[in-house]
Order: C-alpha cells, then structure tokens, then sequence
C-alpha cells in the first residue's frame, strides 16, 4: 500500500537527489560522482520495471499532495505515462555512462551532472503528472534544469543560443499558464483523464475553448520544436553531445510532444476535439513542421546542425499521428515517441564521437570515416535508415502506423506527407552514409585522438551501440510483449480505441 | 480577543531586541555577540508564540494592566504572526551574514540600530492601535535610514538623505490621517475604531491621507523615487532588510487599516488607483531593472516592481472578497521577502570580494563565489513566478482570481511582468557560466558564513510553494481580514 503511493514520487526522487547531492561534490570527486549517478539511473530503472510489470497486471499508483486550494500535486502512473517515463529511465542510464566518457578531465562536472540529473527527474515529472498543474510543475523545472546544460561551454554562442532557448522556453511556459488558468477557471479540473474530461467542457463557448487549446498548443509547440516555434532547436547545438543526445532524444522535445498527446486525448479528449475542428489545423502544422524541417537539414553541412532540423521534423510525426482521428495512427504517433528517441539518441552519440575522435564536425569532413571507425558509423547507419524508414528498422514501423490509420481515417494527404519526408529524409541522410562508407579518406582527421586499438573511449562506443541495437529490436521484435508497439497498443485500448 | 495566561511572551519580541541595542550601546566590545543573541532568543520567542496562537487562538496583552482606549494592547492573530514569523527568519539568517560582513569599527554602529529596527518591526506588528502604529513606523524609519547611512560610499548618505526626507513626509501625512480619525471617534484603538467608523466624509479624508503616506512609505510608483538610491547604496544585509521587511511594514499597516477600518465603505476608486499604480510599477519596475548596469540597482528596481505585484493582489483580493486571495497577497509577502534578501545578500558577496557589481562584468566573479551565484539564481526562480516557488503559487492563484473577474488587462501585466522578470534575472545568471581563469575560490568559513544564509533563504523562498495551504491556515486564526465577520 505504501509502495504504491510512493512508487512515483521515488522514481523522481531517485534523479532529483542525486542531482542535489552531486551539486556539492567538490570538482575532483570523480569516483563518488560517477558511483552516484551511475546507482540513481539503475535504481530508477528498477523502480520503473517493478511499476511496469505492476501496470501491466492493473495495478494502480498514485501520489498526491495538496499544493493550492483546489489543486494537487498528483504523480501517477498508468500506461501512457509509463511509455515515457521508460525510455527516460532507459536512456538516461546510457547517456550518464556516455556523458561520464564524453566529460572526462573536463570542468565544472559537478554543476553538468547536477543539472543533468535535475533534468531527468524533471522529465520524470512530466511523464508521471497527473493533472496538467503538475505538469506544468515539471514542464518548468524542466526548462530550468536545461538552460544550464545548453549554456554549459560558456563561450560566446553558448550564450546566446542559451539566450534565445530560454526566450522561447520561458515565453511558451507563459502561453500555457495562461491556457492552464483559464481551462481551470472554466472547468476547474485539470485532472488528467482517459477520454478527456468530457462534462466539465460542455457548455463553453466554443471560441474560448480553442482558444484555450491554441495556448496549449503553441506553449507545448514551444519545446515539441513545432514550426514557427523551433528556431532554438538547432541554435541549442552548442550543448556538449550527451546533452544533445538528451534534449533530443527524451527530454525537452519529448516533454512537449507528449504534452500534446496528453492535452488531445486526456483533457480535451479527441473525439470532443475533433467535433471542436482544433485537430484537423493541428496535423497540418505537423505536416508542415515535418516537412519543412526536412527540407531545412537538406542544407546543412554541420552534422548536429542536420541532426536537429531532421528532429524538428521527426518529432512532430508524434503530433500529427494523435491529431488524426482513429487507433492506427494514435499507435502510430506514439510509438513514434519511443522510436525516434532511440534513433535519435544513437545519432547524436555517433555524432559526439566523431567530433570528439577525429574532430569531425562538418558533413564535408565525414568522407571515408566508416573505415576508421566502423562500430560508431555502424550504429550512425542504422539510425538514419530508421529514420528514412526501411524495413525492419523502428522507424519503419512508425510510418506504417501513421500511413494505415490516415487511410483509415480517411486522410490520405497524410499519406503524401510521410512519402514527401522519407524521401527527403533519404535525401540528407544517405549523401552522408555514401560519404562515409565509399568515399577516400582526405588524408588527415581534423583533430584525431588515438585510443589504442579500439576506435574510440569505450565509453562512447557502448551506449550507441545499444541504442542501435534497440531500435533494431524495436522493429524486428515488434510483436513480442513489452515491445514498444505492444505497449502502445495496450495504451490505445485503455484510452478507449480498440484497434 | 482575551487574554490568555501567558500572553506576556507577546512583549519578548519586542523587549528583547531594544534591551540587546541598549546593551549594545554599553559595551561596545560585545555587540556583535549581543546582537547574535538578541536576534535568536527573539526568534525563538516568536517560535512559541506561535505555538501558543496555534493553541489557545489570538492572543492580547494589555501592557501594564491598562486596556484599550487607554492603555497600549498589544494583539497577535494569524496575520501578525506571518510577520513575525518571516521577520525572525530573515533577521536571523541575514544576521549570521551581517556577523562576517561588517569590518570592526562599523560593528560597534550597526549592531544596536540592528537590534532597534527588529523591536520597531516587531513592535508594529503587534501594535493593536493607529497611534502606536505610527510610534513603531517611525522608530523603524529612523533605524532604518540611520543603517543606510552606514554604506562607505558618499552615495549612500546622499541616498539615506532621500530616504530620510521621503519617508518623514510619509509619517506625517499618515499622522494627520490619525489626527483626523482622533477628532472625529474619539480612539486610536483599531478594533474600537471599526466598530465607530461611519461613512463620513472625514473617514474618507483620513483613509485617503494614512493609504498615501503609507504608499509613499511603501514605495509604490510612482512614489517610488526614493528606493533605488537607497537600496542599493546601502550595505548589503541592510539592503536586505530595507527590501524584504521594511517596505512590507508600511504594507502591513496598509491591509490592517483596510481590514479594520476601511474595507466596510469601500467604493471601489481607492483600490482601483492601488491596482492600477501596482500594474504600472510592476512594467516600470521591471523594465528599468532589465536596464541596469549594476547589479544592487537591478534587485532594487525589482523590488519596486514586486511591489506592484502586492497592490495588483490587493485589488484582485478586494474585489474577489476570498481569504485564498489574501493568502496570495500574504504569500507574495513572505515569499518576496525570501528571495530578495537572498537576492541582495548574493550581490553584497559579489561586490565584497569582487570589489565592483557591474553587470557586465560577473562572469569572472561568479567562478569564485558559487554558492552566492546560486543563490541569486534559486531566489531568482520566486522572483520569475516558476513552480515551485511562493512566488509561483502566489502568481496561480492571482491569475485565477484575475480570470474570474474577467481582469484581462491585470492578466497581461502578471505574464508580462513575469517574462521581463526572467530576461533580468538571467541577464545576470547567463555571464556566470563563462569560464574564468581558474581563481581559487574563497575560503570555506568566509563562504559558509556569507554563502549559506543567502542560498538557504533562497531555497525557502523557493520551497514555500509547497507550504501554501499552511499559510492560508496560518492567515486565517482570528481572521484578520474579517470576512466571517462581515459576511455575518
């Protein structure tokens, strides 16, 4: 009983401690530092694993404080907020074991793994609310946590791309304070509901309920890096690579993709949504984010600077899998959430490497490397033909989803979207896969760094590696229980879509 | 309100610190010890008054034996005891900075002024009657500015100047507000005098004399002129004090009035102007912090916009007539007087050590002063309104009552109060992740005495958020705002 009103605020606790404490770690700590962060990641991923095999046989979780009048603080945990708080679990352990590589002999580690570990319980938060305060609690915390890691070099354009994530960061929590006040004003629940919260929105003048949903949307947009709002995104490059990989693949743009998830389908409920017509605008906005973030990393010759514009498009497929009415593409759109943080993240490692092997940060200078270092540009290959969507890899398995349920639906522009980005897709990664593979080496690496017989610091070499292999697995496995598919489709149908 | 058997723990608070300044005076060679001590036993004895208030309910005292009209009460409700209760925080944390802060021969000066402004503080906030009210104010005034004064720099006498000559003409104006009600019912007693007010056009007068002076007192734009000179050229625990107690002093005796006297006849001009002066203090205030080249300017212009924020929570509690709403006022108080004593401890270590607290200039500084740049930036988050921070939960429940009045305008100055207040907290948290040369830090006792109490009152500012409910609790024993009473 007590473990499981306890169960979500200690898997926050587990991150957000250890970030406490490693703030006052004195810098050359190194040992105690690592053995921190390193028992944090496993202990929440074991507290993750008892809760997700707890959900799975109905078992409930939920912790509540009051906070203000009327309003609690409600952690819960249920299979929606379970997908996201897996893959957070999951890649926060080998980001910390990549990061502790990257970092090495590098300063002010102390203050970069405090708030990196700040920054997951903060997305740990977000994943467990149960009502959109909380959210809004963590939503904060979340871009507070991350400024400091954007920001982390300290040079020059560190600070202003800080600059400019927080404008957007700090403007788009504003627009959903205020969307938050009114709903609640309105409706004066803001509990996180399957279905929606159905009677308490009856009633209300339509205008001011799209309104309301506009606000929401633009204030998560902010950090799901929707067009117009995703100019921070590629500029947020500056970060040191696990912080990339981070921000990329789990943390701030997932935060407000999933917050449009659980705006659609659990405060405003889809099918009301759709009857109000917000959903329809909504996946024309990710059609065109996802479209022309493609066309944007097309032109870029900086290799994290590609990598972003092409998350700008990847995530917003999230978006507009919920925005289309019907199961299949709802699976398609979530499922995509896990999917893209796992290809994502193993392109950022490899990116990392490069630059920090061989000093390779341009696209230009990436010709021949798949011989230097073939383990790395192993795992880089594999999460761009995810990406572009070949069969078996995850990606593919998304894009399926997406295709058959805006048949389903009857949206069969969706359709065109999807073959559209994943020939673009196809157009910026596989110059770069054919540059690497077949081309000659220029001679010299920029800035190479020799690690005896092995292609790069073990460290780095692991965690790519894995998440390759997952996002493999995820595709291939798709049909065996607790696959991400699998998982999805047990969310869908508790959200009340039979497939 | 009776008397309980141990009402005389009403009198520590304010009899210990005028003893310990006394004694300050008489033995110079103690008084930092003296001071440290008057400090914490008068914290402790708020400690158990508050236990007993939580007991046994408001607590009176009639000093001498001699009740109203014509003896001094003292009086303790829930609302007294916020004050109180941050007064004692603040003082002792900002004391324990103050202990290391001050070179030897400005100790023998600040320590008995110290002790004299937390017993005037303490004093008027359980003074039960308007005349003893104004006694209290001006006492606290005069420590006030005398401390100001105590700044090395020829601007901080300039400013203690401005300081003084502002604030006499804010005393007195509220005095001839006194008189007026003195000649019209007869008492100085505010509970006497809520009962006799009638709507007379003198009430109206007097009301209207004692809230200007006490907004001058309180620095509301645009009456406001005198604060930044003295805030920032003052020394930085007193800089502390000046923003997070003394102005909410004045503040306090504002809600006590409207509580007591004036909310009865409300029409609704009086608080229309203070809403509307709050909105144009929290843009003007902000606006001009953001363009500030020296950090103890910035937190001072902050706090003139912060104030605004108490007078906009003051319209919206009037018109909403809710005591959630008047904890919101209660918690931007409290939560205020957190982070920008933190705020200003923070900007005194910059300048200590750094010799200078030009802007533009901190990010070498902030490599060797970790714990004071955290605090600047911990308090900063209540400054901004980010969860979970008091400020934070003050801003929610104000933007709720904003919307239920359909008080867009008063909704727009809140977010963008909010906004402008980020851009100048991170103005001057983004310098501090450059990379310096690699200085050694300051030593570790120095750090832990100056460091700590900033970063600790930062924290609390920022933790208050969670204690919302035990506030609006607090507020409520003996209804100070007198809603069960008057919807009765």
């Amino acid at each position: 009983m007590m473990m499981q009103a306890s169960l979500p605020l200690l898997i926050i606790a587990s991150s957000l401690l250890v970030g406490l404490i490693i703030f006052t770690l004195p810098e050359q700590r190194t040992h105690l530092r690592t053995t921190l962060n390193l028992a944090g990641a496993l202990i929440k991923l074991s507290l993750v694993i008892v809760m997700l095999w707890g959900v799975f046989h109905g078992q409930q979780y939920q912790t509540q404080l009051p906070l203000v009048p009327g309003i609690d603080l409600v952690l819960r945990a249920g299979p929606l907020p379970l997908l996201f708080v897996t893959l957070s679990a999951v890649l926060w352990l080998l980001t910390t074991l990549y990061a502790i590589g990257y970092l090495e002999g590098s300063p002010h580690r102390s203050r970069f793994f405090g708030f990196f570990s700040l920054c997951v319980a903060a997305t740990a938060g977000v994943a467990l609310s149960g009502n959109l305060f909380t959210f809004l609690l963590f939503y904060e915390l979340l871009t507070l946590s991350t400024y400091p890691l954007v920001v982390h070099r300290g040079s020059e354009v560190a600070r202003r791309a800080g600059q400019v994530y927080l404008a957007y960061t700090v403007g788009g929590g504003a627009l959903l304070l205020i969307g938050i006040v009114w709903l609640y004003s309105l409706t004066g629940d803001l509990t996180f509901t399957p279905g929606g919260l159905g009677q308490a929105l009856e009633g209300h003048s339509r205008s001011v309920l799209i309104t309301i949903f506009a606000l929401l949307i633009a204030g998560l947009g902010v950090k799901a890096a929707l067009v117009p709002f995703h100019s921070w995104l590629p500029l947020a490059m500056v970060a040191p690579a696990p912080v990339s990989a981070l921000l990329h693949a789990v943390a701030v743009v997932k935060a407000g993709a999933f917050g449009i998830v659980l705006v659609l389908y659990e405060i405003f409920g889809i099918e009301f949504a759709a009857e109000l017509g917000v959903t329809g605008p909504l996946a024309v906005l990710a059609a065109i984010t996802i479209l022309y973030g493609s066309l944007r990393a097309l032109y870029q010759n900086d290799v994290k600077r590609r990598l972003a514009f092409s998350t700008v498009s990847q995530v917003s497929y999230i978006a507009l899998g919920v925005a289309i009415l019907g199961p299949l593409a709802t699976i398609g759109g979530l499922v995509h959430l896990v999917h893209q943080g796992l290809m994502k993240i193993t392109l950022f490692f490899c990116a990392g490497n490069l630059a920090e092997t061989l000093g390779i940060h341009k696209v230009e200078e990436m010709d021949g490397v798949g011989r230097r270092m073939p383990w790395t540009m192993g795992a880089f290959t594999l999460g761009a033909l995810g990406m572009i969507g070949v069969p078996p890899l995850a990606g593919f398995i998304s894009k399926w989803y997406l295709g058959l349920g805006a048949l389903q639906a009857d949206q069969a522009w969706v359709l065109w979207v999807l073959i559209g980005s994943s020939l673009l897709n196809a157009g910026y990664f596989l110059p770069v896969l054919y540059r690497a593979w077949f081309r000659e080496p220029a001679g010299q690496w920029p800035q190479e760094r020799h690690f005896g017989r092995k292609e790069t610091a073990w460290l780095l070499l692991l965690p790519p590696l894995i998440t390759a292999a997952m996002a493999v697995g995820a595709g291939l496995l798709a049909a065996i229980p607790f696959s991400p598919l699998q998982w999805v489709q047990f969310i869908v149908e508790g959200e009340g879509f039979l497939p | 309100m009776e008397a309980s058997l141990n009402s005389n723990w009403i009198v520590l608070p304010v009899m210990v610190p005028l003893l310990g300044a006394l004694l300050g005076f008489l033995l110079p060679g103690w008084t930092r010890f003296i001071g440290l001590v008057s400090v914490v036993v008068s914290a402790t004895s708020v400690f158990v008054l508050g236990r007993q208030l939580l007991l046994a309910g408001p607590v009176a005292h009639a000093v001498g034996g001699w009740g109203a009209p014509l003896g001094i009460v003292l009086q303790v409700d829930g609302l007294s005891l916020l004050m109180l209760g941050i007064t004692a925080v603040v003082f002792v944390a900002v004391s324990v900075h103050a202990s290391e802060f001050f070179s030897l021969p400005q100790r023998r000066h600040f320590w008995p002024i110290w002790l004299m402004l937390l017993g005037a503080l303490n004093a008027l906030f359980v003074s039960g009657d308007i005349f003893n009210l104004y006694v209290t104010l001006e006492l606290m005034t005069l420590a006030a500015v005398a401390l100001t004064a105590l700044g090395d720099e020829p601007e901080a006498l300039a400013g203690a100047m401005r300081y003084l000559l502002a604030s006499l003409l804010g005393s007195m104006v509220y005095l001839l507000g006194v008189a007026l009600l003195y000649h019209q019912f007869g008492t100085l007693d505010i509970s006497l005098l809520g009962e006799r007010t009638a709507n007379a056009p003198t009430l109206w007068l007097a009301g209207g004399l004692m809230f200007a002076g006490l907004m001058l007192k309180t620095a509301l734009f645009p009456l406001h002129f005198w604060l930044p000179a003295a805030h920032a050229s003052a020394p930085a625990p007193v800089s502390a004090i000046l923003s997070a107690l003394v102005i909410k002093a004045s503040f306090y005796i504002l809600l006590r009035l409207w509580f007591e006297i004036f909310a009865p006849l409300t029409s609704g001009v009086l608080v229309e102007i203070a809403g509307g002066l709050g909105a144009l203090a929290i843009l003007w205030g902000s606006v001009l912090a953001l363009r500030q080249q020296r950090l103890k300017l910035l937190i001072a212009y902050s706090t003139v916009a912060q104030i605004g924020y108490l007078f906009v929570g003051f319209a919206l509690a009037v018109a909403s007539g809710s005591n959630v709403i008047w904890g919101a006022v209660l918690m931007l108080v409290l939560s205020h007087a957190l982070a920008k004593s933190a705020m200003f401890l923070a900007a005194g270590n910059l300048l200590h050590f750094g010799g200078h607290d030009r802007i533009a200039d901190l990010d070498c500084l902030a490599q060797r002063l970790p714990l004071s740049v955290a605090a600047f930036g911990v308090a900063g988050v209540s400054i901004m309104g980010l969860p979970p921070s008091g400020g934070f939960a003050a801003k929610w429940l104000l933007l709720q009552a904003a919307f239920e009045q359909g008080r867009w305008d008063l909704i727009g100055v809140l977010i963008i109060g909010g906004l402008l207040a980020a851009a100048y907290v991170f103005k001057v948290i983004g310098p501090a992740f450059t990379p310096g040369s690699e200085s050694s830090q300051v030593s570790p006792l120095i750090a832990l005495r100056l460091g700590w109490p900033a970063l600790l009152l930062a924290i609390a500012a920022v933790g208050l958020g969670l204690f919302t409910l035990p506030v609006l609790e607090l507020l409520a024993i003996g209804d100070p705002s007198n809603l069960v009473g008057r919807e009765g």
